[in-house]
């Protein structure tokens, strides 16, 4: 078992992207801001041309407990975080106990002069765990058991420590005129601001983004207007170890997160229904589309969905599944235990044939599990769960713009192959912030499902027809002469339950009949996409957001090939054996424990993998802890099963 | 199809074998149903009936009408999904009292939450039918049927207090073997323009053969003084007042008062609520209403909302 990197451990050699990106983190108590102040200090960035990534990292809980916020800022597109900052805005101690060892040199440390001195064991949230480590290192360093200490150890990497006097400057915006009530918050903005400044961050793209995040609150946009401009004059003297990556002309893109592409992609694809029970980290979705119903249609008139949230996710899967019957685009969106209550659901669907779409937010399981922390732990599930045997598909997301993209195309294949389909992302997606090209809805081509051929006529329709492809045309209640029958149990052409061991068979055949017209006409790219060496010898296959990861090490490791699957189900497995045939060294990199794409690559194509690179700690995979597993692989020092740790995440 | 077409039972007749047990109930239910839509003049497209699980739930295929056979428990949701998706549709939910009082309780309660345009027929005779004859949450405690081993241990809910305290707007009981009565209370229940619940006191000769139609016929008997209704902006006194009057009836237990109990126009259509949500909702009916244009790409603009997020 190899343990590929721990920030801070004295790995230097590994660290990658030393001058492609830059890594700012953020941390603070829960409900303090800490996600609002990312998102501010990222889009003052991108607006300079420059592209950002970043992660996002909280416990489940409402106020108090740590969150903090990676943003990487580059002048190309970024795909992936790095779990050791350059600079590290501390919003309390515990943001300075959690992540100052983490730090990489050259960087700096920017915190409130008032924390600089906390003993760990004040710190009641700080993990026990995490606490014993800090102190034995504190320990053998003859230093004390205080953040005080740990900001020596990081002034002896070389790490520039900046305390901050925000109460100070707090003190003085409140005796400006008209900031009387400067609230405890403007202390983030101003510690934001000084890291701005350290950076070369143009004053005004900050004062445009705070202008932006607050454009509701006129008061408070004046208040950290003057927060920003008071700590660009105070910090203004101070020199800086690390500075912002040059930004590019650039066309025009996006800065969001996987959640709002998806919900972007069921507006633009029709969505008419979408129920919901809350749940993290699925709930985000849902909430960005009742804020956004009421969407403009080409016509002129206005349109968008009706989103619901319902008693619990039975009701909310089975009534999406309901709505699809008469024709609708509808959805469902989940994750963790709310799926494994949709699975009778999925399969009456499956059964029954109805177009509906889920999107399911991986979290980490099982039971309760972390519901705030990534995992890939569901991919067998989705494709198996359920009892018996009936057709669906999975699709999986790599980025934001897959996520927009699949979205889409979600609806799309739901209603040609009339079935199920599980959109897969994980919370790792949905939490980031990520610069993405404009999304362009008018390329896509909406497809729909084989309609009813008959005119009106008094006659009832057969909803389960035979046809050579397995799909049967889809009468549509409401409309003359497509009445139809319907039911979950085994049944014959006319919907009408039927245990006749021909028509049992007939119809197994058929639904699986669907898959292979679907995996037969899905093109290739839809199927899987492809990065870097396509010659390389060394392949690595991976899906959803752990694609990021891949791409981005590539940079750092050009000799190898990436296989990233869109669609999990059907199997691509001709695809995947073309492509493998030649390749020496089979790699499968995924956020799980058992390595279960790997599983499937091996059932569906015969390629064992020769590595499994892992992770689950609840945490993503990053191209900063891929490289040593690489470069370890290459020489030959690989071993079966890569176990990627952190202890400081 | 036009207004005027008149229909008869038998327009609503399937072609399928019935497998109900002699006897039973359903088949009662089943003849007021077909009486009711034909009296309505529903054309049968425009109609869909969910069934849950159980006998009951079969109810569908026996109709020719869109038949949706869906899961235990899972009718009202279903049905729900349904009526939001294609509001010009005239939506039944047929289930057991098994079906809606213990795997699907959740649903019967929170559906009362939400005053939706649906009928809720509720096939109630204290049996799990399917299954060989355990014992449903409406079988009193201490009565045991043919399936059970011993006297049933657990109290029975009262689906009509239930559905009282949880919100339904319409609340009516029938008597399975009343056929025209049960017409007449289904068309009222469709007609109301809310959520209307119809608890409908049935046999099962098979497992419960002491509650017989002799058991029956000496307790039912029709409501007639009783006014059920509720006009808009009934106040808090007059809706407590014929609460009472409905404990009144419920609590007499030498009758089976069958009819009418409650017609409440005084709380809003759901349709309301989801109005504000998506204005565009039932106009736009999501069912029916295009989403792409003749090329096949997106009528939806999200121009706007793309320009909240560029950089």
């Amino acid at each position: 078992m190899l343990s590929s990197v721990s920030p801070g451990s004295g790995m230097d050699g590994t660290m990658v992207n030393k001058d492609r990106c830059l890594a700012w983190r953020i941390g603070g108590p829960q409900g303090s801001g800490v996600l609002r102040m990312a998102q501010i200090f990222a889009r003052a960035c991108a607006r300079g041309g420059r592209e950002i990534y970043s992660r996002r990292e909280y416990h489940s809980n409402i106020t108090g407990r740590h969150s903090y916020f990676d943003v990487c800022v580059g002048s190309r597109p970024l795909f992936s975080h790095r779990e050791s900052p350059r600079l590290l805005v501390c919003l309390d101690a515990e943001t300075l106990a959690r992540h100052a060892e983490s730090v990489e040199a050259p960087g700096a440390i920017l915190y409130a002069d008032s924390d600089g001195d906390v003993a760990l064991d004040a710190l009641r949230l700080l993990d026990t765990r995490l606490r014993d480590e800090l102190n034995r290192r504190l320990d053998t360093d003859d230093l004390p058991r205080a953040t005080s200490g740990l900001l020596e150890r990081a002034a002896r990497r070389g790490i520039r420590l900046h305390p901050l006097p925000l109460r100070a400057w707090r003190a003085r915006l409140k005796s400006e005129a008209g900031n009387r009530k400067a609230a405890q918050r403007v202390l983030n903005t101003l510690a934001v601001a000084a890291s701005g400044r350290l950076l070369g961050l143009p004053e005004a793209d900050l004062q445009a983004a705070v202008a932006g995040a607050f454009a509701h609150k006129p008061d408070v946009i004046d208040l950290n207007r003057a927060a920003v401009g008071l700590a660009y004059r105070e910090f203004a003297a101070t020199a800086s170890p690390v500075t912002l990556p040059p930004g590019c002309d650039r066309p025009e893109r996006l800065l969001l997160g996987g959640h709002e592409a998806v919900a972007l992609g069921k507006l633009a694809a029709g969505l008419g229904l979408q129920t919901y029970y809350p749940i993290s980290p699925a709930s985000d979705e849902s909430a960005f589309l009742e804020a956004h119903a009421s969407v403009p249609l080409a016509d002129g008139n206005r349109g968008g969905p009706l989103v619901l949230q319902v008693e619990d996710e039975l009701a909310a899967v089975n009534m999406a599944a309901g709505g699809a019957l008469t024709g609708a685009r509808c959805a469902t969106a989940t994750s963790g235990p709310g799926l494994s209550l949709m699975t009778e659901g999925l399969g009456w669907a499956g059964m029954n044939e109805v177009p509906l779409v889920i999107t399911h937010y991986q979290r980490g399981g099982p039971s309760t599990g972390m519901p705030t922390r990534t995992d890939q732990g569901d991919l067998q599930f989705v494709i198996h769960g359920g009892h018996g045997e009936f057709p669906r598909m999975v699709i999986a997301s790599g980025d934001v713009s897959d996520a927009f993209d699949d979205a889409l195309r979600a609806f799309d294949y739901a209603e040609r192959y009339q079935l199920p389909v599980i959109h897969l992302l994980d919370r790792a997606l949905t939490g980031c912030l990520q610069t993405v090209p404009r999304f362009d809805p008018s390329r896509h081509t909406i497809r729909r499902s084989k309609p009813w051929p008959g005119t009106a006529d008094a006659g009832s329709a057969e909803r389960f027809r035979l046809t050579g492809d397995g799909i049967s045309p889809r009468p549509l209640p409401g409309r003359p002469g497509q009445q139809f029958w319907t039911t979950g149990v085994e049944h014959g052409i006319e919907g009408r339950v039927s245990e006749d061991p021909v028509v049992r068979e007939q119809m197994m055949e058929k639904r699986a009949r669907k898959l292979e017209t679907a995996a037969r006409e899905i093109p290739e790219r839809e199927k899987l996409a492809v990065f870097g060496d396509p010659d390389a010898p060394l392949t690595a296959v991976t899906w959803g957001s752990t694609t990021g990861a891949l791409r981005e090490v590539l940079h750092d490791f050009p000799a190898l090939r990436v296989l990233q699957l869109r669609l999990l189900w059907p199997f691509p497995d001709a695809e995947l054996i073309e492509r493998l045939a030649d390749t020496d060294t089979l790699v499968v990199v995924e956020n799980n424990y058992s390595g279960q794409l790997a599983d499937l690559i091996a059932a569906h194509t015969g390629h064992r993998a020769d590595h499994r690179i892992l992770k689950y700690s609840g945490r993503p995979i990053s191209a900063e802890a891929l490289l040593p597993a690489l470069q370890a692989i290459a020489n030959g020092k690989g071993e079966a099963r890569m176990v990627l740790r952190n202890p400081f995440e | 199809m036009p207004q005027h077409v008149r229909f008869t039972p038998r327009d609503y007749a399937s072609p399928e074998y019935n497998d109900w047990c002699r006897g039973c109930g359903d088949y009662g239910i089943l003849r007021a149903l077909q009486k009711a839509l034909a009296d309505l003049s529903l054309p049968p497209e425009q109609v869909a009936v969910f069934g849950g699980i159980g006998c009951s739930g079969k109810t569908p295929y026996y109709l020719r009408a869109n038949g949706i056979h869906t899961l235990h428990g899972r009718v009202l949701p279903f049905a729900a999904g349904a009526k939001l998706a294609h509001p010009a549709l005239t939506v039944i939910a047929a289930g057991g009292d098994g079906d809606g009082l213990s795997i699907g309780a959740g649903h019967f309660v929170n559906a009362g939450r939400r005053n939706l345009d649906l009928t809720y027929l509720f096939f109630n005779n204290a049996v799990y039918g399917l299954t060989k004859g355990q014992a449903s949450p409406t079988l009193p405690q201490g009565e045991q049927t043919r399936g059970m081993a011993a006297p049933n241990p657990q109290r029975a809910l009262d689906p009509i207090r239930l559905a009282l305290a949880a919100g339904y707007t319409w609340i009516g009981r029938g008597y399975a073997y009343d056929v025209d009565h049960l017409a007449h209370l289904i068309i009222r229940a469709i007609r109301h323009p809310g959520l209307a619940f119809l608890d409908i006191r049935q046999p099962c000769p098979h497992y419960d053969p002491a509650h017989d139609k002799a058991w029956y016929a000496a307790r039912v008997k029709r409501l007639d003084d009783h006014d059920p209704c509720l006009p808009p902006g009934s106040d808090v006194s007059r809706r407590n007042a014929l609460h009472t009057a409905i404990h009144r009836i419920l609590d007499d237990e030498t009758t089976l008062a069958v009819g009418v109990l409650l017609e409440d126009r005084s709380i809003a259509p759901f349709a309301e609520a989801l109005q504000r949500l998506q204005p565009a909702w039932p106009a736009r009916i999501p069912a029916t209403a295009p989403i792409a244009d003749a090329h096949g790409r997106p009528l939806a603009r999200i121009d706007e909302l793309l320009d909240r997020f560029t950089v």
